[in-house]
Formats: C-alpha cells, sequence, structure tokens
C-alpha cells in the first residue's frame, strides 16, 4: 500500500462528490503532506487530476484495485520560492555518471509513482530519526521534486557530521531518464 | 428560478429542427476537446465543474439570458448542482438527463421514405455517437440492418408499428459501437445474418450474409439485395433496398470513406476499398440514395434530420471518391488515419460474442465519438 498522512473515503460517489469530498478533506492537511482518495466513479481520475492541476495541488497518480481507485494528492504550497542555500549542488544529468547514494527525500507516495532506479527514499520528515541509515564515507546525492526539500536535507545531512553531500537540481521535475515504479 | 431537466430526446430535437442552444459543458476540457453535443447552432462554453465549486458568479457575464441555456457533464450530477448554483444567481437554466452516457444511447427515429406498395424505410439515428441504423417495413414485417445495442428501441418500434423482426442483419463486424443484431434476433425468432468473412472468430451461430443474397419483406416482397463490398473490413457488405437505396454500412459515407485498418490490415484491405469505391458502386444507378451506417459531423444531416444523399451526388462531392491516382489513394487510406475509436478491439471482442461485459461496461466502451472514416 501506498503511504499516506490521510485518506478520503469517497467510494460510491457519483461525480460532482469526489472532488467535493476531497477539496474539504485537503483543507486539513499541512502544505506537502499527502491525501489518499478512494473513489469508485470512474471520472474522477481524469477530473482529479485536471483540478489538482488548477489549484495547485499535485497529482501523484492513481493505483487500481478491483474496482477502487486510489488517488493521491499532494497538498500544493502557496508559499514564494525560498532560495536555496546549500552550496554543493550537482546538475541532474550529471547523476547517472556519479558514484554514491541517491537520497530521494520526496514524500513516500511520490517516491512509489515514480524515482531513479537504486535511489533510497527517506522522505524529509523522516530524515533527521533515520541518519543511522545512511554511510558517512558515501558521496550522498539528494533529490526532490524541485530542489527545495533536498536543500533543506542537504543542510541538515551537514550539520550532523556527513560531508560528502549534494544537492540534486533542479530536481525530479526535469528528470527524463528512466523511472522506477513501487505500485 | 426553476432547474429544467432535459431530456437526450429534447436535445436531439434542437439538433434535428435547427434550434439555438447555449450548452456549458461542465467535463474537463479534454473530455470537452474529444467529444460534445454537436448542433448546428449551438454555441458552448467549456468550464469544468471542479472549477465552480466555490460559485459561479465569475462565469455570470459569459451565459447568455435570451437563450436556453443547458448545462451538461459526464453523467449528470456535477450539471445538476451548476444548475442549480445558476438558478440561485437568478438563471433560468436545464441539465441534461443522464448526461453524456445518456445523449451517447440516444436513438431517434426518422422516417427515410416510404417504399413501394406501403412500405417504409426508417433511420434510427444516434446523434451521439453517428450510429445509424435502419428498419425496413413491409406488410406486417421488417428486417433490420446495423442495430445498435439499445435492443428495445427497436423491438418497441416494430409493436408499435404493429410488424414482426424477421431479418437482422449486421453489414460486417463493428468496431466501433456494440451490434444489437444477435440479441434482437434471439429475441424475436428474426434470422441473423453476417458476413462470414468478418465471422471467423465468431462464437456464435449466424446465417452467412454473401454477395447476392436476396430477402423479401411483407407480401408486397420489398427486395433487400445483398452485394459484397469489401474495405473497410473483408467481410464488408451493402444493400440495395426496393431498387432506391443502397445501404453502404462502414464503406462510403457522406462525406468521407470507410478506413481499412480498424482490424488491423489497412495495407491489405485498402486494394478491396478502392474496388468497392471506385469500381463496384460506380456500376451501381446514381440515382439511388445512399443510406450510410456513420456519419461523422453534424453538416451531414439533411434538413429533416436524416443522413442520406444520391450516390451520384456522392460520386461528384465526396472526395474519397475522386482520388485519380491509386497511391494517392493508398496512402490517404493507411497513412495519417484519425486515432482508432475507444476501446475499438475491446469492442470487436463484444461483437464476436468473446466477451460480455454488463451493460455499465458496454457504455463506458463506447464512450466518445465515433471514428470508421477517412476524409
Amino acid at each position: 500500500m501506498i503511504q499516506a498522512n490521510h485518506q478520503l473515503d469517497a467510494k460510491g460517489l457519483a461525480c460532482p462528490m469526489p472532488i467535493v469530498k476531497t477539496k474539504k478533506a485537503i483543507t486539513d492537511l499541512v502544505e506537502g503532506q499527502v491525501l489518499e482518495v478512494q473513489a469508485t466513479d470512474k471520472g474522477s481520475k481524469a477530473d482529479l487530476a485536471a483540478w489538482a492541476n488548477t489549484v495547485g495541488h499535485q497529482y501523484l497518480g492513481t493505483v487500481e484495485e478491483g474496482d477502487v481507485l486510489y488517488h493521491y494528492i499532494r497538498k500544493g504550497s502557496n508559499e514564494p520560492e525560498v532560495e536555496k542555500s546549500f552550496e554543493h549542488t550537482v546538475p541532474l544529468e550529471a547523476i547517472e555518471s556519479r558514484k554514491g547514494l541517491i537520497l530521494d527525500v520526496r514524500e513516500a507516495a511520490e517516491y512509489a509513482f515514480g524515482h531513479i532506479e537504486g535511489a533510497k527514499s527517506i522522505p524529509m520528515g523522516e530524515l533527521e530519526s533515520r541518519l543511522e541509515e545512511l554511510d558517512k564515507e558515501k558521496e550522498i546525492y539528494v533529490i526532490c521534486r524541485t530542489g527545495k526539500r533536498s536543500d533543506l536535507a542537504a543542510q541538515l545531512l551537514t550539520k550532523n557530521g556527513f560531508s560528502k553531500v549534494y544537492n540534486v537540481l533542479p530536481g525530479m521535475t526535469e528528470w527524463d531518464g528512466k523511472i522506477t515504479k513501487d505500485i | 428560478m426553476t432547474v429544467n431537466k432535459w431530456t437526450a430526446a429534447n436535445v436531439a430535437r434542437r439538433v434535428i429542427d435547427n434550434e439555438e442552444l447555449f450548452i456549458l459543458d461542465v467535463r474537463n476540457a479534454d473530455a470537452f476537446a474529444d467529444w460534445k453535443i454537436e448542433g448546428h447552432k449551438f454555441e458552448y462554453l467549456n468550464i469544468p465543474y471542479f472549477e465552480l465549486l466555490d460559485g459561479v458568479e465569475e462565469i455570470l457575464p459569459k451565459i447568455p439570458t435570451d437563450k436556453d441555456v443547458l448545462v451538461v457533464c459526464a453523467k449528470e450530477g456535477s450539471s445538476v448542482m451548476v444548475a442549480e448554483m445558476l438558478s440561485e444567481e437568478g438563471r433560468e437554466v436545464g441539465y441534461l438527463e443522464g448526461g453524456m452516457k445518456s445523449w451517447s444511447s440516444y436513438l431517434e427515429p426518422i422516417k427515410v421514405a416510404d417504399l413501394n406498395n406501403g412500405g417504409e424505410l426508417y433511420q434510427f439515428v444516434r446523434l451521439g455517437k453517428g450510429c445509424l441504423s435502419y428498419m425496413v417495413i413491409s406488410e406486417g414485417e421488417a428486417a433490420i440492418i446495423d442495430a445498435v445495442r439499445f435492443t428495445d428501441v427497436f423491438t418497441s418500434f416494430a409493436k408499435e408499428k404493429g410488424v414482426e423482426i424477421k431479418h437482422v442483419f449486421d453489414t460486417h463486424l463493428h468496431a466501433d459501437h456494440i451490434s444489437g443484431g444477435r440479441h434482437i434476433a434471439a429475441e424475436t425468432g428474426a434470422t441473423y445474418y453476417l458476413p462470414p468473412k468478418d465471422a471467423s472468430e465468431v462464437v456464435f451461430d449466424y446465417t452467412a450474409l454473401t454477395d447476392g443474397l436476396n430477402v423479401k419483406i411483407g407480401s408486397s416482397q420489398i427486395d433487400v439485395n445483398a452485394l459484397y463490398s469489401p474495405g473497410h473490413t473483408i467481410g464488408s457488405t451493402s444493400f440495395v433496398i426496393d431498387n432506391q437505396f443502397l445501404l453502404t454500412g462502414d464503406i462510403l459515407f457522406i462525406d468521407s470513406i470507410g478506413r481499412p485498418d480498424l482490424a488491423g490490415l489497412a495495407e491489405d484491405w485498402v486494394g478491396d476499398l478502392r474496388e468497392t469505391l471506385y469500381t463496384r458502386y460506380r456500376e451501381l444507378a446514381e440515382d439511388l440514395v445512399v443510406l450510410p451506417a456513420h456519419f461523422m459531423i453534424i453538416d451531414e444531416l439533411n434538413e429533416d434530420g436524416t443522413v442520406a444523399r444520391r450516390l451520384g451526388d456522392l460520386f461528384k462531392d465526396n472526395h474519397g471518391l475522386n482520388i485519380e491516382d491509386e497511391a494517392e489513394f493508398r496512402s490517404t487510406v493507411t497513412d495519417n488515419l484519425p486515432p482508432q475509436p475507444n476501446a475499438y478491439e475491446q469492442i470487436r471482442q463484444v461483437n464476436m460474442g468473446k466477451i460480455s461485459p454488463d451493460n455499465d461496461e458496454q457504455t463506458e466502451m463506447e464512450i466518445g465519438p465515433n471514428r470508421c472514416a477517412v476524409r
């Protein structure tokens, strides 16, 4: 099962209710969190994706199991772009030729719907408590969707004694190489 | 203000009578771009319902007050919501009962002509999908050609007319819509005919529809003559009815010609298509009135809502009948073909009797525009 912060049961509801309910439910989420919407209305897939796009949320994808569609949406941020401050960066194109670990700090659901093969998933929010999973001697290439979360993650790692850390820019939005899915 | 419920039949009347209508289509932009309710004098505004959840104030200036406004969505729910919001703003609007789903299913029977000795020929126009079915009636008997899957429309119509359905034909194995032919035959005891060359994989019994087959309807003996005319499929067969009408199936349309690729054999069948259109049909009387199994665009409808045109006129005006160069013809019907119809492979499986989806699944398969033609 794909990890989400909240679940919304919209099964058995016909259009427009799945979106009406989603719109309401997503207000309870913190920006960056993921909502799972369970629906049986087949039309909800195209509509949710289009709706998310118009209001600035990130539609991650849909998994079908039997008659139920599980949609994943990450709440968008209205905050202005923050200046990235971590100075060691690596362009996305170079990532395949580097040795070391690719650390994907996006939410588990984002990772599930598509990541670079071999990348390790530790969502930003869990990073501080999972530092022992990482090797300080190895190069770590931190990646997220647009470079914002990975910037913070790289700073956090450096503060905790990791020295071979790079932020991969711009991020998964521009990645056109092979994609691995965990769904 | 009241919210009016419109049926697909109400909307069909507007199309056929050439009347005005303002359609507020609240489906998402892709769905609207792919397929919508077409009318000669219809105007459209597409705003997805999910952009109107907070209110309709912003779109009010775009909604006319001097013509009828109909809100349309995929199934109905969202159009009711938006119609009620508009109503609260003081606008009188309607919504389409059953949404595009019901539009896709609606059939309007229109009389094409009176035949000899009191016979009648009806065209069943499925406006939402561009499908055309036919019923020949003569003295208590009826034959149906290319029936769509809403079998009760045909059986009720026959009952109303007091006729017994004796023969049911499919001009070919359809790939764009699910045939009702076999089921009507089973229900009424009629004979079901299918061209054997299209039927190599079917899993039910049928009577072979072959070149030269002649069936008489009623005691006045209205002639239904089969004419082998391959090209859209290898079995495609046309009918000449009462020496006046040419039912072309999916071979020749009013403003386009059949595509040869829906069974995956464009290269093989293009020669047959050419032979049918440029040789076989040329040998027929130019005064025959062509009645195809589809129309693509609303402009192909005549004033009375029928889709029919003299064969001689099509020889003059239909681009697909006027490509002298064989290589150019080949390229026209094999390269740059329009996208294939929704779920066409599954639809063929259903028509072969290999799979039996439920009603909802059938509706889902048939959703979207008809795409059987090349222009």
